[in-house]
């Protein structure tokens, strides 16, 4: 009962903050509402007994991309004005999608889809019993094994938006004047300073 | 309440609801005890004396968005060290050996950054 | 005094959990002011002064005095501040500094979340501080603060990679996300000798996150003025002075109990003298020895410059954590100690 108190507490708070996402006008406001978002998301894996991805939805796009986004609204003063010219321009093309979404999700609601015969018993395989292996663990097993390749895919795929990152914002600066450590640790004192034996009243 | 699981949850809940009370608490009792008087001057934002000239929440260095992101990667790759850390004693040394090529992948990346200078502050 | 524990465990258990949660806020705050009376103390002695002396005797009473004060000051929300956020985002760090102690193990099963992700949670929390301190430095419309609030944001979230880093050799020791199964663990002296620069990094990291000096620069009041708080006054001031603190009682215990065995007595000494002592009294013991660093470290080092911090933390910490990541895990794999659980 409480489970359920719990699941429609989330799931409604979810749905609104979503709402709220597209509604506001501010873009800032938007991002919060997104990570209310998320947060009820967190909530909603916990209620299935999904402890790591919850917590690893909050670490990482709550405590990472979320803060990346605010980042870039908050400082790129976008222009709400410019923003609801060309909001007529691609409505169309957003009806259309939106559209083809929900039809799809009809249908798929309205016909019920089973999963294949072989797809079913590797399921069952692959989870272990959650009272006595903790789902990170689980996860933990395969993931670095039998599924070697997707997880080599995903650390080209970071190893990219690294790459990518540098190259589309990194601008050198010219003439900074930058520390260089080494160079200060290895200076000796017979580098800098020299001593003078100047006689007395002779030094002009 | 039957799954355990879910009941060690809980806590975290009230706590959550107990700290926001707290914290309002805070604000709204200063709000009633104190007194209010807001003048011009008071309420203008501090700039050492001056009249703020511009806006605050002007455009400033990319270099804050390039943390922001190569955070991101990062805290993914840690992300995927958890899993790992604690079931590296069931998956052996083939588990070892591809995190290691997974490590080797992104230390390619992160040298590459530092011989660019995206580290560079000055 | 049985009569009334009696009558206490006679309570239903939610009503019992919310009692218990409502006071361990109630000491938790009350940590809070006393940590900030001893660092005035700790400073002064450093620095050949008195500290408080005035308010009650040996100037114990100065901390709820301060209270008052702020209590009773006028909150000031500036012309052009966006109103909601302003006011929220001291609640958030407030929050953020709370919940984090759901999870940690106060003594042996005297834990109100004893969750199978507990290091997940907390990490989680402590990735959520960066929020408070932009929501504040945004919404304040104002120079400094903004541009404090962006040098505070940059600063956490570096640190935190290296600190993820930490956390994850210390994992691999262990081999369990649960917070009481990682005090629990003993681990060989040489075992302890290689993850103690692990230890030094984690509390630097654990520095640099909770804006303390050396790391204190998006607060450097010579260039900066405040921070990410220029604008703020009164209570949403104090809070997140208290937040500030409360963070810096947290990381100390999550330093106890991932690296220097929680409750237990210190170096696993199960000997007889050492285990009379209550569990939670070591666990007090120990948080407040690293707090006394905390502010030794304040009153002795001079303030870092940011492109050093950030040099600090990615080109040092970052890498060397990384390495030493697989350095534990290999020298596990090779004596065959790794945890096994099936």
């Amino acid at each position: 009962m409480y489970e359920a108190i719990a699941f429609y507490g989330f799931s409604a708070i979810l749905l609104l903050a979503a709402v709220l996402v597209i509604v506001s006008r501010n873009p800032v406001h938007s991002v919060l509402w997104l990570i209310l978002a998320f947060f009820n998301a967190a909530g909603l894996f916990v209620l299935l007994g999904a402890e790591f991805v919850a917590m690893i939805l909050v670490i990482v796009y709550v405590g990472a991309v979320a803060v990346l986004f605010l980042f870039v609204v908050m400082m790129l003063d976008v222009d709400l004005s410019e923003l609801r010219a060309g909001f007529a321009q691609y409505l169309p093309l957003g009806v259309l999608i939106g559209v083809v979404l929900l039809v799809e999700l009809i249908f798929f609601v309205i016909s019920g889809w089973t999963l294949g015969p072989a797809l079913k018993s590797a399921i069952v395989a692959a989870a272990p019993d959650a009272a006595q292996v903790s789902n990170t663990r689980a996860i933990g097993r395969l993931l670095y094994t039998d599924y070697v390749f997707v997880f080599q895919g995903a650390g080209m795929v970071l190893l990219v938006a690294m790459i990518g990152a540098i190259v589309l914002t990194l601008r050198q600066r010219p003439g900074v004047r930058k520390q260089n450590i080494a160079a200060q640790v290895s200076r000796q004192r017979g580098d800098t300073v020299t001593l003078h034996k100047v006689e007395t009243g002779a030094g002009a | 309440m039957q799954n355990p699981l879910l009941v060690q949850y809980l806590p975290i809940l009230l706590f959550l609801g107990i700290a926001i009370v707290v914290s309002g608490a805070a604000v709204g009792l200063s709000w009633v005890l104190a007194v209010h008087k807001p003048d011009s001057e008071k309420v203008s934002a501090y700039e050492c004396g001056f009249d703020a000239f511009s806006d605050a929440r002007a455009k400033f260095d990319v270099r804050y968005y390039l943390v922001a992101i190569l955070f991101i990667i990062f805290d993914l790759e840690v992300a995927f060290l958890f899993p790992w850390a604690i079931s590296l004693g069931d998956i052996g040394t083939f588990g070892f050996w591809s995190m290691v090529v997974f490590l080797g992948v992104l230390t390619v990346g992160f040298i590459y950054e530092w011989k660019k200078g995206a580290l560079e502050w000055e | 005094m049985a009569e009334l524990l009696d009558l206490f465990w006679a309570i239903p258990t939610g009503l019992r959990l919310t009692l218990e949660i409502v006071l361990t806020v109630l000491a938790l705050l009350g940590c809070f002011a006393y940590v900030t009376y001893a660092e005035r103390k700790v400073l002064g002695a450093i620095q050949l002064r008195q500290g408080p002396i005035m308010v009650g005797p040996f100037g114990l009473l100065q901390p709820i005095a301060d209270g008052v004060k702020l209590l009773s000051k006028e909150t000031i929300i500036p012309a052009g501040a966006n109103r909601v956020l302003f006011v929220l985002a001291p609640m958030v760090m407030l929050t953020l500094a709370l919940i984090a102690w759901a999870v940690i193990p106060f003594d042996a099963g005297a834990v109100f979340a004893n969750i199978n992700v507990g290091v997940l949670y907390l990490f989680a929390v402590s990735s959520l501080g960066v929020y408070g301190v932009i929501m504040a430095g945004w919404s304040s419309n104002s120079k400094y603060a903004f541009l404090g609030a962006m040098r505070s944001a940059a600063q956490m979230v570096s640190y935190e990679v290296s600190m993820g880093l930490v956390i994850v050799t210390q994992l691999l020791i262990v081999g369990s996300l649960n917070l009481t199964e990682i005090v629990e663990h003993r681990s060989p002296v040489w075992l302890w000798i290689l993850q103690l620069p692990m230890l030094v990094i984690f509390f630097i990291s654990a520095l640099a996150e909770t804006n303390r000096a050396p790391f204190d620069l998006p607060e450097g009041e010579s260039e900066l003025v405040g921070g990410f708080n220029t604008e703020y006054s009164s209570m949403t001031f104090a809070l997140f002075f208290i937040a500030e603190y409360l963070n810096m009682i947290l990381m100390s215990a999550i330093t106890t109990v991932l690296f220097l065995g929680g409750y237990l007595p210190p170096f696993g000494l199960m000997i007889a003298p050492l285990t009379w002592i209550p569990g939670i009294l070591w666990f007090a013991l120990k948080v407040a020895f690293l707090l006394f660093v905390f502010i030794w470290v304040r009153g002795t080092v001079p303030r870092y410059r940011y492109d050093q911090l950030m040099r600090l933390g990615w080109k040092i910490f970052l890498p060397f954590s990384l390495i030493w990541v697989l350095v534990i895990a290999g020298t596990l794999m090779a004596t065959g100690m790794l945890p096994v659980r099936s």
